[in-house]
């Protein structure tokens, strides 16, 4: 049957369309929208903490000055935002969705209806968080990490009460979502391959989704149970994690509550899911920094198997270190021993990864394209900020520096930083599959070496704060009693270049808004695959937002090579979806 | 039927069960894949269909995969509880007199917990049934030539007997706790209520769960003209039933020995 004259299927409505849809592409960019709402809010969150930190007597407009109660909301707000809802959301489901799917040579999630509610969730969970700033004593002041006693007790403290419920609630749905989206991932991955898509041949990236899928749905999980334990403690009188005759803002807990209830429980259960979260947000960064790295050098990537296993073992070895963020907490020492060697042995996988992506540029004479600026960028952070980490990982070097800035500039820089820096490297990487229009270069480039040489100054002088003895979670560093006080005084000049520099790491994403505003509807026309990439995101069939015709959805996908195969000259690249000359496969 | 297969380099390396199955892709999965029934004639494509769709065992696995994930994402959950229960079992703590207490108590287990496990166990046995009765090769076929629903009518006894065990057993859990209630053992009593109480409340919702996915079986063996999506309803809902018997023993024999 020929068809004639073929219209485009559109659903009934735009809403229908745009909004209430079970389409992953458009479930995708729902997700991204989500993020970035978070990581406005929430970097403007930081921000304030940092005027505050030189500045602590500023008022802010419409509130007053920053008191310190103040202070721990933003920082619980500030980390549950970037944890949860940019570093987890962004890369997991928002660029997962977009082009997963794509990748493995399928046109649709396995379930797209759970893929849709796990959306709204995600939604709903953002919100019940941001309403619980405006709740009587407003957000929760317990941390990303919400510790009891102080998450425990209601009257531990403003935000304690109703703030830190609406915090359980918002993190119990995420929870939901996540469960929900990370079952989904994995399920497609393994049944919706298109043909020839095997194990091997499937590119990096998704690899990494999948391990990051397979960590989200074991740690999720547990940290639901850890949740559910709280709420009781909370609303039931039950006591999993209050000691007995515990003492909290002045108020001892009455006698008649018996129990073994410890803190350190909570520690373990959180941090069993806090530990694989942060690979959960970084991994997607990993495997999509392999594929540009390798697709601007026109090579493989070095070692292209081992890469697969470091991926995996990585995820392994994340869901065993938990013990590392306890080291201060009153563990074992021998416990201790077995989570430090557990944490050096990451950093294995971690150093063949960035073995592999030096040697896969190394005299590659590569492209220096903006999303491959940004993956060279993702390869710095990732050394700068990982070579602490053995460091941190030494329970004699961790007594001293855990409660300091030090680990602040660690996981900023290894976590934060390169996971924003692997964002913004798909964005560039896939503004052009989406929109069909690409980004300025020059812009680009200036918003790159911007961003870079700010986010080292925001976060290598922390550091020597860190060194110098700069705890966490302090409003105020100034008019500190006793010897502390001359210490911190000492580190006022850093403050306030880390202050300056935070200011103007926020500035230099302005040329980014800018150039996505402008070329979303005046940018130049990109050609179609201009990065000349090999996986199957690129296929004509299967780009996103191309008017559908019903005859196309019936061409049959099918792989025939792995990813990044490059021939001996510039341009010659062979894409997965092409046959071999010498194939018998009749063309389609 | 062409009459030279040539394999393309995409292959898979084992056969796959639907194979050949000529049924255009289209024949619903039966209990023996190993088995032919009739054969041969049109549309044995197969091998060359279109993308996407890969027929009726394609969607039942792919929807089974699905649930063994959330299943295994939920084994984690009660991994986690069960940790913790060991680990607030061992636990202690120095009072103001230096003594060393450890405040469990076990908590007496009711022993209607014994009748709700066989119910439970039963339950388990009705929903195999049921769910065999829905891959059963003959009336399968039968359906397939279009020969009425003869699956649903077999099933739906037996997915309706597994709902009413259900509720025999969450009705038996409800007298247990209320047993408990009159011996003032509450959830905040005791370390070891506090883990009685989580341990059968979570586990009573998510048999809640369980109810609803059945009677949601129910309405899809009444309402639902594919057989494919009655399949994977029922044995969806099975798969989850028996996993959390399988799950209720377990926690069973933690509250009852281990305490």
């Amino acid at each position: 049957m020929t068809p004639q004259a073929p219209s485009p299927t559109h659903p009934a409505s735009l809403l229908r369309r745009y909004l209430f849809t079970t389409d992953h592409h458009i479930i995708g960019l729902q997700y991204l929208t989500l993020s970035t709402v978070a990581v406005l809010i929430g970097a403007a969150l930081s921000l304030l903490m940092r005027l505050h930190l030189i500045a602590p007597n500023l008022a802010i407009p419409g509130h007053g000055p920053i008191l310190p109660e103040d202070y721990l909301a933003l920082v619980t707000l500030h980390g549950t935002l970037m944890l949860f809802f940019v570093l987890t959301v962004a890369p997991q489901s928002g660029i997962g969705n977009l082009i997963l799917p794509a990748q493995i040579g399928a046109r649709r999630m396995a379930f797209p209806h759970l893929n849709a509610a796990s959306l709204w969730i995600t939604a709903l969970a953002l919100l019940t968080l941001l309403a619980s700033t405006f709740v009587q004593g407003g957000a929760a002041i317990s941390g990303w990490t919400a510790y009891p006693p102080l998450s425990a007790i209601a009257s531990a403290g403003p935000g304690q009460g109703l703030g830190m419920d609406l915090w359980l609630a918002s993190i119990a749905l995420f929870a939901v979502a996540t469960g929900m989206s990370s079952i989904n991932t994995l399920t497609t991955v393994i049944r919706l391959r298109c043909d020839g898509m095997t194990w091997d041949r499937l590119p990096l990236t998704v690899w990494s989704w999948f391990t990051a899928a397979l960590l989200s749905l074991i740690a999720f999980s547990v940290l639901s149970a850890a949740l559910l334990l709280l709420l009781l403690d909370r609303h039931a009188q039950t006591t999993f994690f209050i000691p007995p005759g515990d003492l909290t803002s002045g108020l001892l807990r009455p006698a008649s509550t018996h129990g073994n209830g410890s803190p350190l429980l909570w520690l373990h259960l959180f941090w069993f899911f806090g530990h694989p979260e942060v690979y959960i947000a970084i991994l997607p960064g990993m495997g999509l920094t392999s594929m540009l790295l390798a697709n601007f050098s026109h090579r493989r990537p070095f070692a292209y198997r081992a890469m697969i296993a470091t991926t995996l073992l990585i995820g392994f070895l994340g869901i065993l270190v938990w013990g590392h963020h306890m080291f201060v907490a009153g563990l074992n020492p021998f416990a201790g021993t077995a989570f430090s060697i557990s944490t050096m042995a990451i950093a294995l996988p971690s150093a063949a990864k960035v073995l592999s992506w030096l040697a896969t540029t190394w005299r590659s004479r590569p492209h220096l394209t903006t999303p491959m600026l940004w993956a060279l960028g993702f390869v710095s952070l990732f050394v700068t900020g990982g070579i602490t980490g053995p460091i941190l990982a030494q329970p004699i070097l961790d007594q001293y520096l855990h409660n300091t800035f030090f680990v602040v500039a660690h996981f900023h820089l290894i976590m934060a930083m390169a996971g924003i820096f692997g964002l913004v490297a798909a964005v560039y990487y896939y503004f052009p599959l989406v929109t069909s229009r690409l980004l300025s270069e020059t812009l680009g480039r200036w918003h790159f070496w911007l961003t870079i040489f700010f986010a080292y100054n925001t976060f290598l002088p922390m550091h020597f704060t860190g060194l110098l003895g700069e705890p966490r979670h302090y409003a105020q560093l100034t008019g500190i009693p006793n010897s502390a006080g001359p210490f911190l005084a000492r580190t006022m000049s850093l403050q306030r270049h880390i202050t300056w520099s935070a200011i103007g790491l926020a500035l230099s994403q302005l040329p980014f808004v800018w150039n996505i505003l402008a070329t979303l509807h005046h940018g130049p026309v990109s050609p179609h695959n201009p990065w000349q990439s090999t996986t199957l995101e690129w296929h004509p069939a299967l780009s996103p937002f191309a008017p559908r015709f019903p005859h196309e959805d019936q061409e049959k996908i099918v792989v025939f090579r792995p990813p990044c195969e490059y021939g001996p000259h510039q341009d010659a690249f062979m894409p997965q979806w092409q046959p071999d000359p010498a194939s018998n496969e009749k063309p389609e | 039927m062409p009459a030279i297969f040539t394999p393309s380099d995409t292959d898979r390396k084992r056969p796959h069960v639907d194979d050949g199955d000529h049924g255009s892709g289209r024949r619903p999965p039966f209990d023996d894949g190993l088995k032919r029934t009739g054969g041969g004639g049109d549309n044995d494509n197969w091998n060359d269909r279109p993308q996407g769709r890969r027929g009726p065992r394609e969607k039942l696995e792919r929807f089974r995969l699905g649930l063994f994930f959330a299943l295994a994402g939920d084994l984690m959950f009660f991994v986690a509880i069960v940790s913790t229960f060991f680990v607030t079992k061992s636990s202690s703590h120095f009072d103001a007199y230096d003594h060393y207490i450890n405040e469990w108590l076990p908590t007496a287990i009711p022993r209607i917990l014994w009748i709700n496990t066989a119910v439970l166990f039963l339950s388990s046995v009705t929903v195999e049934f049921a769910r065999r009765r829905m891959f059963h090769q003959f009336d399968v076929m039968e359906e397939w030539f279009g020969l009425g629903k003869p699956t649903s009518r077999r099933a739906l006894p037996w997915l309706a007997a597994t709902i009413v065990l259900g509720f025999a057993f969450l009705a038996g859990q409800t007298v247990a706790w209320s047993q408990l209630d009159h011996q003032h053992v509450f959830l905040k009593t005791n370390p070891s209520s506090h883990f009685f109480y989580l341990i059968t409340y979570t586990h009573a919702f998510h048999l809640l769960l369980g109810i609803a996915g059945l009677i949601t079986a129910v309405t899809g063996l009444v309402v639902s003209k594919q057989i494919e999506n009655r399949q994977i309803l029922v044995d969806c809902a099975a798969w989850y039933w028996h996993s959390m018997g399988v799950l209720w023993l377990f926690l069973f024999i933690l509250l009852a020995f281990f305490q």
